[in-house]
């Protein structure tokens, strides 16, 4: 299938092959440097937990045909991905469930749906605000940016007390309707300079052509845009994915997130931090936002660099 | 019946006119030009007619039925825009396709049109490729092919050439016209390339300031200008529009002073009408012949500079007064830097405009 780029006809880049190896090794040790905390958390989360504090650290899961000194080499295990789910709570007991499975859950469906919502309502939105402005259209768009311009930790408690009175506190839907009004202002401004960049002369060829006004935007308008849909998608489900302080303030103990489920596992039973548990959920809490941006990457890089690149 | 009458209509921004009270009629199978420098108001009024903009005032007719408040697809007309707006998400193919997909027409049916129209345009071998990986005259053609795909009552092409170089221009719009007179549907053309417009059309609306100055055939509007607008705007080189006493009138006559000479030139018979007055004469540059002595009806004048033009030489001489009169004689008539020329206007091309900027004419 063709790429994104290829479709546009713009050039493919080819990696290396443009930047030359210089560059290539350069940028890679760059990254090297930045990627090394969250390569050793990686580590860690394969460490038998006696290895996971030693000192001098362990480096490598092989020695690499003997180059690396075996003092540095650790032996990889899966056993702490085992404890993320099951493990034993109190000493002296059996293992039992640790529910795991159900903030994982929780962080998807709450994240995706949230998202999408807002990317839905966003889009729509701005499409309106871009093509059909109202008396005041500035405005509103500058009271929409408002919402997100007082710190979280400035609106919680009101927040809280409004989901209180509501019976929201605790449930999917309040959670889910937080986060999408958070996205919201976030998809529609970053939306509506998609839209603005469009070409109007190539919606009037269609409304000439015959289409209706939800053709034009089904048919014409959102094509052009699906690199910032992309874009936003991605962004919106990193922040929300990743937020913590709503998420332990408003969500109950079967809606509870990761990141909360996180924070209380760890601290939780008085034995210091387990830091192999803490790395395996880090390590399973990365897969999903790097596998989307994996997939969408294409048109991420069009997203990402909207208004630069002139058509 | 595919016709287009506009009946006085108005476009107002705010308070700006973009339009005032503009007339037209186009008949079915009639390419009517929309011709005048930009900012006149001639895209205006190709949109009022295609119902991208409501008319303020007035009456758009298509097809014999009035439109004003009827959106663009219930108009049933076709467009070809100035940048083509193609649709940059879709192939050629689906490009040309759309309007018939609106029209929910079948697969097979749609194909075969489509077929048939990339034949005619030479589309065929890029009907597969996207908008950007076509070149500047192919998408011209991808323009025109979604146009021409449907069965519309009317044709509106806004300036559909001026992206194009000048060869390219010259082949489409060649190709254009013979698409044109193949499908007998009124067609209105916006530009502001006066060549393109009395090539293509069959009748000229001349625009200026939202006004139509002056409808006509291209002879018409080219031999018989209606106000001095008009004449300065068509014909290259352009006129040469010279102010000038008019002293009497008699017998075809008229005696005027004109760059300070006094000079007797044959007019209109309509000019008798005039009392003596201020008037502004043209002559086009093809209409003076260069004669070598002085005569009752000639205008002195020193060549100043000579542009050779190929088969032709335009030469712009200098008056007594300092005016600039701009003359083009054949190849084969040598004339130098210095030489004074005696030039002869042609009675039957000698214009006279009244005070008002109007032909005096009968």
């Amino acid at each position: 299938m063709a790429t994104l780029a290829e479709k546009f006809g713009l050039r493919k880049a080819s990696g290396v092959g443009e930047a030359g190896w210089g560059h290539t090794l350069i940028v890679a040790l760059v990254s090297l440097i930045y990627f090394l905390p969250v390569l050793m958390i990686i580590f860690t989360a394969f460490k038998p937990s006696a290895q996971a504090l030693s000192v001098p650290p362990t480096l490598s899961p092989t020695s690499l045909f003997g180059l690396i000194p075996d003092q540095f080499v650790f032996t990889p295990t899966l056993e702490n991905f085992g404890q993320v789910f099951n493990r034993v709570m109190v000493s002296g007991n059996a293992a039992e469930p640790t529910g795991f499975d159900v903030f994982f859950f929780n962080s998807f469906f709450i994240s995706s749906v949230s998202v999408l919502l807002a990317l839905v309502i966003g889009t729509l939105a701005s499409y309106g605000f871009s093509r059909y402005p109202l008396k005041g259209n500035d405005t509103y768009l500058f009271i929409i940016l408002t919402t997100r311009m007082l710190p979280a930790i400035v609106v919680i408690i009101p927040i809280i007390l409004m989901f209180r009175t509501v019976g929201l506190s605790g449930s999917y839907v309040g959670i889910i309707m937080l986060y999408t009004a958070f996205n919201l202002a976030f998809t529609i401004w970053m939306m509506k300079s998609f839209f603005d960049e469009l070409s109007y002369d190539v919606e009037d060829a269609a409304r000439i052509d015959g289409s209706s006004e939800i053709k034009v935007f089904l048919k014409i308008c959102l094509p052009q845009v699906v690199a910032g849909l992309a874009a936003t998608f991605v962004f919106g489900l990193i922040l929300t994915w990743n937020e913590f302080l709503f998420a332990l303030l408003l969500t109950g103990v079967d809606t509870r997130t990761v990141p909360v489920a996180m924070n209380q596992a760890v601290s939780s039973g008085g034995r210091g931090t387990d830091w192999t548990l803490l790395a395996s959920i880090e390590t399973l809490f990365l897969i999903p936002v790097f596998l989307v941006t994996f997939f969408l990457q294409d048109h991420l890089l069009r997203g990402v660099t909207f208004g630069t690149v002139k058509r | 019946m595919s016709t287009i009458e506009v009946k006085k209509i108005t476009k107002k921004y705010g308070e700006f006119l973009a339009v005032k009270d503009a007339s037209l009629s186009v008949k079915a199978g009639e390419v009517v030009c929309l011709l005048g420098p930009s900012g006149c108001g001639k895209t205006t009024t190709l949109r009022m007619i295609a119902g991208l903009e409501r008319a303020t005032e007035g009456d758009v007719i298509i097809a014999g039925k009035r439109m004003n408040e009827l959106p663009p697809q219930k108009r049933d007309i076709a467009m070809v825009f100035q940048f083509y707006a193609l649709y940059p998400a879709l192939n050629v193919g689906q490009n040309i396709a759309m309007p018939l997909h609106f029209e929910k027409l079948s697969k097979e049916e749609t194909d075969r049109r489509v077929n048939k129209v990339a034949k005619i345009l030479h589309l065929t071998e890029v009907l597969d490729r996207m908008p950007g990986q076509v070149s500047e005259g192919e998408k011209q053609r991808i323009a025109v092919a979604r146009a021409i795909v449907r069965d519309p009552n009317c044709f509106l092409f806004d300036e559909p050439l001026s992206r194009l170089d000048v060869e390219l221009r010259h082949s489409m719009r060649g190709q254009i016209k013979e698409v044109l007179s193949n499908l007998s549907k009124a067609t209105v053309i916006v530009t502001h390339d006066q060549l393109e417009a009395l090539t293509m059309a069959d009748r000229i609306a001349i625009m200026r300031d939202g006004m139509i100055e002056q409808v006509g055939t291209p002879h018409e509007v080219f031999a018989k200008p209606a106000n001095v607008f008009v004449a300065s705007f068509i014909g290259t080189p352009q006129m040469n529009l010279m102010e000038a006493d008019l002293k009497s009138f008699g017998k075809g006559v008229a005696s005027v002073t004109l760059a300070g000479n006094a000079v007797e030139m044959a007019a209109d018979p309509a000019v008798s009408t005039l009392r003596p007055s201020k008037v502004m004469i043209g002559i086009r540059p093809r209409a003076f012949t260069a004669e070598s002595s002085a005569g009752k009806s000639t205008i002195p004048a020193q060549a100043e500079l000579i542009e050779p033009m190929g088969a032709e030489t335009l030469i712009h001489a200098r008056t007594k007064l300092g005016g600039d009169i701009r003359v083009v004689v054949p190849r084969t008539q040598r004339i130098k830097i210095g030489d004074v020329l005696h030039l002869k206007p042609d009675p039957k091309q000698t214009h006279f405009f009244g005070e008002n900027g109007r032909a005096v004419r009968a």
